[in-house]
């Protein structure tokens, strides 16, 4: 009796071991790069905030939200807020216009036919990385692109690394939300059309529905 | 005149603010606009035209720097993005 006791303790000892092994393996190796990757701030003489805050990136999130939000007009602030990037047209004309996507290239296309011509990729990676991070807030990384091709197209295409699309971005997924943007633009014009008839008829309306041209021309 | 910083991690920070109309003020800003520049940030100040139009224009100097410019937007300078994985 004792003996098949034995037994059976040896057997379920070996049997959780087995179990429990992987796991007690991936937190030792978690467990080691952390430390190593402490060891390496430390070395290089940064303080580093290494632990990912989520409540601080939220919070950087909603300035720079805010912040793109009194640089750019209403329309194009309405824009990235529905669908999370931005449209731009060329300076030169509106032969082509550029998608800007946080963190991903900007999409340069033909309106027209909705064909895809260049991925950019460019990046404003800040090497002082403050919060251990060199990313702007997805916002921040907007406006920072918004800033350099309204002031500068060309030096900021030049700077850019110019890929074919497919490179970076999922051309049917820019096709998607090429389409995503026709169907907001035609429902914006429907609201704005539907608010000028309401302020015709003397009732407040929605007013302030910016169209192509009301408050940026060359924007959106 | 307000100098804003784009940071990771934080969104902007107000590097410095002040009137350029009063001489020590606008030292400062100058000082502060010097730093940041020999920090490798480029310098944008947000604009609108007559019509409406949003825009920016990058500045090189506190100079170019319209006297009645209520913010200067200072974000790192571009880089061509890393070279990125193929999806295909």
């Amino acid at each position: 009796m004792l003996f098949a006791l034995g037994t059976a303790a040896l057997v379920l000892t070996a049997l959780v071991w087995e179990l429990a092994r992987p796991a007690l393996r991936a937190g030792l190796a978690r467990a080691y790069a952390r430390a190593q990757r402490t060891l390496l701030a430390e070395a290089s003489g940064h303080v580093l905030a290494l632990d990912y805050d989520p409540g601080r990136e939220r919070r950087a999130e909603q300035r720079a939200r805010e912040l793109l939000r009194s640089c750019v007009n209403e329309r194009e602030w309405a824009m990235y807020r529905d669908l999370g990037f931005l449209r731009v047209w060329e300076r030169s004309g509106a032969r082509y216009a550029y998608l800007i996507y946080p963190h991903k290239p900007i999409v340069a296309y033909v309106p027209e036919s909705g064909a895809l011509l260049s991925e950019y990729c460019v990046a404003f990676p800040d090497h002082s990385r403050p919060y251990g991070s060199a990313r702007l807030p997805d916002a921040d990384d907007v406006l920072a692109k918004w800033m350099a091709l309204a002031a500068d197209e060309r030096r900021l295409i030049a700077d850019a690394n110019m890929h074919l699309p497919g490179r970076q971005i999922d051309p049917d997924r820019v096709r998607r939300d090429l389409a995503r943007l026709a169907r907001w633009e035609r429902e914006r014009e429907s609201l704005s059309v539907t608010a000028g008839n309401a302020t015709r008829a003397g009732h407040p309306g929605l007013g302030g529905w910016g169209g192509r041209g009301s408050n940026n021309v060359r924007a959106t | 005149m307000k100098f804003l910083r784009l940071k990771p991690g934080h969104g902007e920070m107000v590097l410095a603010e002040g009137d350029v109309e009063i001489v020590e003020q606008e030292r400062e800003l100058i000082e502060a606009f010097r730093r940041e520049l020999d920090a490798g940030m480029w310098a944008a100040v947000p604009t609108e035209t007559h019509d409406g139009r949003r825009e920016a224009e990058l500045v090189k100097s506190f100079a170019e720097v319209p006297r009645d410019a209520e913010r200067v937007i200072f974000f790192p300078r571009a880089a061509g993005g890393a070279p990125g994985t193929a999806l295909f």
